[in-house]
Parts: structure tokens; sequence; C-alpha cells
């Protein structure tokens, strides 16, 4: 069962993430994101972390894509023109096909080894997925969770700055 | 409940992140000084900054030679990361110190630049005191957003949009790959603390021929070398600092750099110390090849701020030199030659704010023709500048090489520093190509609309004392950056 | 049996996918779509090794790189929106101010 939603879940996951990158509309690129995002939600519910799952769907799905569809909309792209041949693209196509096998070759015959911490499935089970990220997140990365609210001061003020029309 | 308050309590220790705090701290004051200031003034908000910097570099001078670890390990303050913290702290002051008239010269008084280079700061600090992979992470990302929106900060200007764009991409897709290194090494070893790594390699030593670790280790190389502009991955580089707002231009080849060199250094030396043979051998490549395609590049460049900045990207090769010295000597040079290369660039760089005219369409070789007789000051300055590029005594440019390439000779890598002396003869001829249009051409213009009169003097004359003066005084400054060194 | 490798697969697969995306695609806004779908591969590996490797850490690096994905979008879109009203366009083959 779990094996056949995973191949399943992977071959959605794929597919879109190929018409992601190949649809000449970028709304249905957008739309074909989400379906990355659900698929990968998917994922961490069967990794246990269901509220990684929960946040991926809010924050993902549910609000960067809402900006990139707006912005979409903003700017009333049309269709792409259909992109002509180049050699640089043949070169990327290359490039990203040398990326896949030498991640692939380096995972298959890699191996995690860092194994054996003290979160197991029934930690999980007894305290909740939710507590143990709070857990970790206010007791032992408190210092990048500070930093995380200067980053987001950041993009706010740099967003509005930059977009505004007058001085 | 209650001990876990206890324990999220005892993991801090705002000692070990004072410096960012009061910057930070400083950074929101301002941002709320600039809503209640009249739209259009910004001179005020200008020297608060500058004021937020004095007041952040005495809270950094005071944690010398006091570590402070704190947050459960995400954050060290050393004497590493104090001395890092004080070049940014110099960086962005001599940058606000160059924005104000600038800024109003070409019409953008916009307040809120201040505070974002505040925060820039900040972000560099996080990126030099942090020993979690994440602390560093996120350090880099404020660096890098707030870098985003400073070089497209004109947005009226086509040149500085594609400057922010082509950073902005170049930035996201370089940080992907550092994240996926991030998580295969955490894979491999279980942790994203730079010490948890260097201990996961010295109890299994056999992790190195781990296909996942030596993947891990790449990708993370890859998006740092990104960062520091190494060769092959600089080609975002002279885009960048030629379309950005000039002084934006001159803190990004000081600041930042300095910041991403830190977090490196840090990484490698102190994370990766078990393939010090292997890492070794990957610099001393990338060094040359850095230093290489940096300095013949320059050559052929009109445009002043982008040979600058492909000048910067041969600097970025000197200083992985030190980078592959790897001994006591070739470390404390870096440490030297990115304060000293902070006051010669950011120099070189006031001094083209200043003969700029708005839009910077003249800052080209044929730009400063005659500078040296119509504004002779500005010309002997720029001149001495140049000669630190160069690196010719007496000039701290010249100490700064000198103490790299003894390190490399110290560790037996005697070529690498024949090959970087034979790249700085090179990059003579395009630095000596500047100062013969300044004195050997007939002026075209009258330079009549430089006004000596602004703050920019002031980063001019900072910058040249510090050239100066570490050139013929470098010794206090070498034995702490010895004392900084790991 | 699912174990780790399978999804770490999956995700260099994605990986690679979204890198193709980037380096051929014109359109501005479907390269940061790719470079979504970068992160996000990162954000499954991290979080499939989380549950091998047995602790959090991997988990609350994926929040952070949710954080900053969401501050590079805000920037990335402001400054695309910015460009896009002086040239009328966000293809690449536009950025072309800037040459040697």
């Amino acid at each position: 069962m779990e094996v056949i939603l995973f191949y399943l879940t992977a071959i959605v996951a794929i597919m879109s993430a190929i018409f992601v990158t190949q649809c000449r509309n970028p709304v249905n690129s957008a739309l074909n994101l989400i379906t990355v995002f659900l698929c990968l939600a998917v994922y961490y519910v069967m990794l246990e972390s269901p509220f990684m799952a929960a946040i991926q769907i809010m924050v993902y799905a549910g609000a960067i894509v809402v900006l990139i569809v707006f912005v979409i909309m903003l700017l009333n792209l049309g269709l792409a023109v259909k992109e002509r041949y180049t050699h640089g693209m043949a070169g990327s196509g290359v490039l990203a096909a040398i990326v896949l096998f030498v991640a692939n070759y380096f995972i298959r015959y890699g191996e995690a080894t860092g194994t054996g911490g003290s979160v197991t499935s029934e930690v999980v089970a007894s305290y909740g997925h939710t507590e143990l990220i709070g857990r970790a997140m206010f007791v032992d990365f408190l210092l990048p969770f500070e930093i995380a609210s200067i980053l987001l001061l950041v993009a706010i003020v740099g967003a509005v700055i930059i977009s505004k029309r007058e001085v | 409940m209650e001990n876990l308050v206890q324990e999220a309590i005892q993991n801090v220790n705002l000692q070990a992140i004072m410096p960012s705090l009061v910057l930070c701290v400083f950074g929101m004051a301002i941002l709320m000084v600039s809503v209640f200031s009249k739209r259009g003034s910004t001179t005020h908000i200008a020297w608060l900054s500058i004021a937020a910097l004095v007041v952040t570099g005495f809270v950094t001078l005071i944690g010398w030679n006091n570590p402070q670890a704190g947050f459960a390990g995400s954050v060290l303050l050393d004497n590493f990361a104090t001395f890092f913290s004080m070049i940014c702290i110099i960086a962005a002051g001599l940058t606000i110190l160059m924005s104000d008239d600038y800024l109003r010269r070409e019409g953008y008084p916009v307040s809120e630049y201040y505070p974002l280079i505040l925060f820039t700061t900040a972000g560099a600090m996080w990126m030099a005191s942090g020993t979690d992979l994440m602390t560093i992470f996120l350090g880099l990302e404020v660096l890098s957003v707030s870098l985003y929106v400073l070089a497209g900060f004109f947005r009226n200007q086509t040149r500085s949009n594609e400057a922010g764009l082509k950073y902005f991409f170049l930035g996201a897709f370089s940080t992907g790959f550092l994240l996926y290194g991030v998580a295969l090494l955490y894979g491999v070893t279980g942790t994203t603390k730079v010490d948890g790594i260097a201990a996961y390699l010295m109890a299994n030593p056999e992790a190195a021929m781990n296909t996942m670790f030596i993947a891990g280790g790449s990708l993370l190389l890859v998006g740092f070398l990104f960062k520091v502009a190494a060769a092959p991955f600089h080609m975002w580089t002279p885009d960048v600092y030629q379309g950005a707002p000039t002084p934006i231009t001159a803190f990004m080849s000081a600041g930042p750099k300095a910041a991403a060199f830190a977090a490196l250094m840090r990484v490698t030396i102190i994370g990766l110390d078990g393939l010090q043979s292997e890492l070794t051998s990957l610099f001393w490549i990338l060094a040359v090849l850095t230093m290489t395609i940096g300095n013949f590049i320059a050559l052929t460049q009109k445009d002043l701020k982008r040979m600058l900045a492909y000048s910067s990207i041969s600097h970025a090769g000197y200083v992985m030199v030190g980078l592959v010295a790897w001994n006591e000597i070739g470390l404390s040079a870096i440490l030297f030659y990115m304060l000293v290369y902070t006051f010669m660039n950011m120099g070189a760089f006031a001094v083209l704010v200043l003969i700029g005219k708005k839009g910077e369409d003249n800052l080209t070789l044929d730009g400063v023709a005659g500078l040296g007789y119509k504004k002779p000051i500005l010309g002997i300055v720029l001149s001495i500048f140049l000669f630190s590029l160069m690196g010719l005594p007496p000039t701290a440019g010249f100490t700064a090489k000198f103490y790299i390439f003894a390190g490399a000779i110290e560790a037996g890598y005697i070529w690498l520093a024949v090959l970087g002396v034979l790249n700085s003869a090179v990059s003579l001829y395009y630095y000596l190509r500047v100062m013969v249009q300044m004195y050997f051409k007939d002026p075209e213009e009258d330079f009549a609309w430089v006004s000596i009169n602004g703050p920019v003097t002031i980063s001019i004359v900072v910058s040249a004392v510090g050239v100066l003066y570490l050139g013929i005084f470098p010794h206090t400054l070498m034995s702490l950056a010895k004392l900084a060194g790991f | 049996m699912i174990t780790v490798n399978h999804y770490l697969l999956l995700s260099a697969i994605l990986f690679a996918i979204g890198t193709f995306g980037v380096l051929t695609r014109k359109n501005a806004i479907v390269i940061f779509m790719c470079i979504e779908v970068m992160l996000n591969s990162v954000n499954l590996t991290f979080i499939a090794l989380s549950r091998h490797v047995g602790n959090m850490d991997g988990q609350i690096f994926v929040f952070f790189v949710m954080t900053v994905a969401a501050a590079e979008a805000a920037v990335g879109l402001a400054l695309m929106i910015a460009f896009f009203r002086n040239k009328e366009s966000i293809d690449t083959d536009d950025f072309n101010m800037l040459k040697w």
C-alpha cells in the first residue's frame, strides 16, 4: 500500500515538476507548482511529519503561489513565445542531466549514516509531532528563529520600497 | 512545561549576540524615526545610522578576548567573529558616509536605505559568528535579501533593476545548491552544527569516502563560492557590481564578501578539518583560476565599476591563497587582507562616487581623463588606492599580499605564490591605465561639479589613512589578526 | 518497503528538473517557480533524512527554508514588477543593459 502510494505520488510529482518547467503559460506553471507542493505534503504525512505537511500547504500553496499568481495577473503576461532552440539550451539540458546522474550516483552509493537520534516513531506518536517541533525550535534553535523575524522585516521593507511608484 | 521554559532560558546568552542585537534594535528604531521624518530629508537618518554603527563598534570591541557561546551552540562570538564584525561595521560606516549626497544626486532620498544597510551588517555578523549551519544560512539570507533590495534600489533605472534581478536569481539559485549540500551533510553526520560535523569526521574517518558526504560537501562549497564570487561561479559579479548604486557596489565588495569568507573559513577549517589535503588542492586550483580570470578580463574593461568588479574577483583569488596555506600566518593574513581590501576598495569607490555625474555615464576610462590636473588632491588619493590595489609599497595592499604569499610559501606552495605575484604584475596594467588617463591625457571635462565638502570626503580620508597606516605599521593589526585566527 | 534512499532519489530528480528549468526558461516568473521546485526538493531531502537520522534539526531547517522562500518571493516579485514597469517585459533576453 505504502509502496503504491509512494510511486503514484512520485509519478504525479515528477510529471507536474516537468510541466512547471515546460508550460508556455505561466499560470499553468503555477498550477502545476501547487500540485508538486501537494505531492510533497503527501510525502511529509508518510514520513510522520503532519505539521510540516500542514505548513507546506499553508505557506507554499497558500501564500507563495498566490503571490506568484497575483504578480502574473498584475503583469498580464501572455503566452511565452515559442522558444527557439539554442546551443545554450542543449548545454543546460546536458548540465541538468549530469546533475541528476551525479546526484543519483552519489546518493545510491552513499549512505545516510548519521542515525541513532532519539526521535523514533514511538516518540513521535507519544509526544505528537507539533510538540517536538516546538521543543526543538524554542529550546535549541531560538536564535535562528529570531533571525528569521529580522529576515521577514527586511523582506517587507524591501518589497514596499522597490514596488512603490513615487519616491 | 516549567522546566522546558527553564531549559530555553538557560540557552540564552545575550552577550554572544550583543553586537548584532544592538545593531538590529538601532535599525528598527531608525526605521521608526524615518517614518515620522519629512519625506526626502535623509541626512539626519544617515548620521543616526553612523552613530548606531559607532555604538555597535564599541560593543563589539568589548567582546574582544572574551569568547561567548550561546543558544545551544548556534553562535560563538570569538575573536574571529569580532574581527570580521569590525570589518563589516567599518565597511557599512564608509558606505553610509558616501551615500547621502549620492542618493540626493541620483534623486532617491529614501531613508529606508540606511536601516537596510544596518540589517545587512547584522546578517554579516551572524554569518561570521554562526557555528550552526542554520545560523550561517539565515545570516546569509538576511544579508542577501537586503542586498537584492539595495542593488535594485533605483527602481526607475533599468540598470539598477537589472542588477537587482540578476543578483536575486543567481543568489536564490546558489542558495538551492547550498541547502542541498547542507541537507546531505546532515544526512551523513546527523547534525548541522559545524563542530558536530568535525567531531563526526574525527570519530568516523571513513565518512570522507562516503559519496553522500562528498556530494554534500561539494554542493555546500559551490554555494559559498557563488557568494564570494570565486571562479567559475563569478559570472554574476560584473553585471551586479556595474548596475547597482555605487556605494552599494563598494559595500558588496567589502563587507558581505568578508562575511562570506568568514563563514567559508569556519565551515572548512573547523568543520571539514579532516579533509585538509583534499580541500587545499581544490582551493589551489580555484585560487589560480579566480586570480587569473579576474585579472585578464579586467584588462579589457572600459567601465570603471566593471573593471573594479573584475579586480574584486581577482582579489578573492588572492584571499583564497591564504586558505590554501591553511596555517596560522595564512589564515591571519586573510583577516588582515579583508580589512585592507575594505579600506582600499571602498576608498576607490568613494572617489568614483565623488566624480560621477547624475546617472554615472561618465565613469569610464575616458571620463577620468585629466582628473590629476583639474583636481590634484583627488588624483593623488585615487592613485594611492590604485597603488594599494596593485600591491605596491608603501601601501597596505603590499603588506597584505606579502603576508598572504608568505603564508603560502611557509606551507610549501612556492608555485602558488609565484603565480600570485605574476598575477599582480598583470593587474598593474589595468590599474596603471587609469592613472595614465588621469595624468597624461588632456582633460575633456573641468570636473566643476565635484565638491569635496560633503561627508564623502570623510570616508575617503579614513580609507586613505587606513591604507597608508596599515602599509607602514602593519604589525599591531597583524598581531591582532593572529589572535583572531583559529 | 520504502527506504530513505527512495526519497533521496526522488528529491534528486526534482532538483535536477528544477535546475533544468532555471537554466533553460526565459520568463523570469517561471524561473522563479523552478527555483521553488529546487528548494522543495531540498525540503523533502531534509524531512526524509530527519526521520532517518532521528532528530528534529532537519525539520526545523525546513521551517526556515520556507521562511526564506517567502521572503525571497516578496522581494523577487517586487523586483520583477519594478523591472516590468520600465521595460514592459520580464523576459531574461531583455536583461541586456549590462554586458561586457
